[in-house]
């Protein structure tokens, strides 16, 4: 993806479940002040509690990038961690898929809730993730 | 048990308003606490008040189901009240429903519902 629309707000580490919540607490804030109504804001925050969980819990951690821009209004959220990658994205983003227990439809729902939502990853690299909510 | 969650036991009810700010790692706690004031309890249901949570993803939505199909097992029924319009919406789009629980508008419709029904 290239550059993130917009100024860096917040460089948001992600180690620890308690971590997600700040990163999640950052983009809300910043769709509420460009007037993002109800939906829009939930949608995008529950995105980025599913991508931030997943740097937590299977990438070993990383950091969450928050950008915000005025015109056009987005706020877009860049979430990268050095973990074992992705070998199949599109396995990955079909609703079922997990390697880890879970339900599986973390990665494919995240996507139906942003508006774009781009993942690079390389095996034994890590993930990035770049989710965009435009209002 | 953390503070991000009490637990209150009222006319043979469980009471838990769940607050905004509750980590993977407390639900985690309130799951298990839970099971157990049940039992203890001789608890018939559970209210769970999930009015604070601004979004609920696929980990806490998972964790509410499985807290539902637990209490049915411990012979309570599950109530989630208060779900907020646009997390209901979010819901529905990550393909998630919640098969085990009842839910309600609110705690009083919950326990209007309980209450139709005689005490064991």
């Amino acid at each position: 993806m290239s550059v993130p629309e917009g100024a860096l707000v917040s460089v948001c580490v992600l180690l620890r479940d308690r971590d997600v919540l700040h990163a999640r607490r950052v983009a809300g804030q910043e769709l509420e002040k460009l007037g993002a109504r109800s939906v829009k804001k939930t949608r995008f925050v529950t995105a980025v509690s599913e991508i931030g969980r997943n740097a937590v819990m299977h990438g070993g951690g990383g950091e969450a990038r928050i950008y915000s821009q005025v015109h056009p209004p987005c706020v877009t959220v860049v979430c990268r961690d050095k973990g074992p990658g992705i070998a199949d994205v599109d396995a990955a983003l079909c609703d079922g898929f997990s390697t880890a227990g879970s339900m599986g439809r973390g990665l494919g729902g995240a996507r139906r809730l942003c508006d774009q939502m781009e993942i690079e990853t390389t095996v034994g690299k890590g993930t990035c993730v770049t989710m965009v909510a435009r209002l | 048990m953390s503070a991000a969650s009490a637990i209150y036991f009222v006319e043979g009810v469980l009471l838990v308003a769940i607050q905004e700010d509750i980590s993977d790692t407390d639900i985690l706690d309130l799951q298990e606490a839970l099971a157990e004031r049940i039992v203890r309890d001789s608890a018939r249901a559970v209210v769970m008040d999930i009015n604070a949570l601004e979004i609920v993803d696929t980990f806490v939505g998972r964790i509410l189901a499985q807290l539902a199909s637990v209490s049915k097992l411990l012979d309570a029924q599950t109530y989630v009240v208060g779900m907020r319009p646009a997390v209901a919406m979010t819901l529905v789009e990550l393909g998630m429903d919640l098969p085990e629980s009842k839910t309600a508008l609110s705690l009083s419709h919950a326990l209007q519902d309980l209450r139709g029904k005689p005490l064991a």
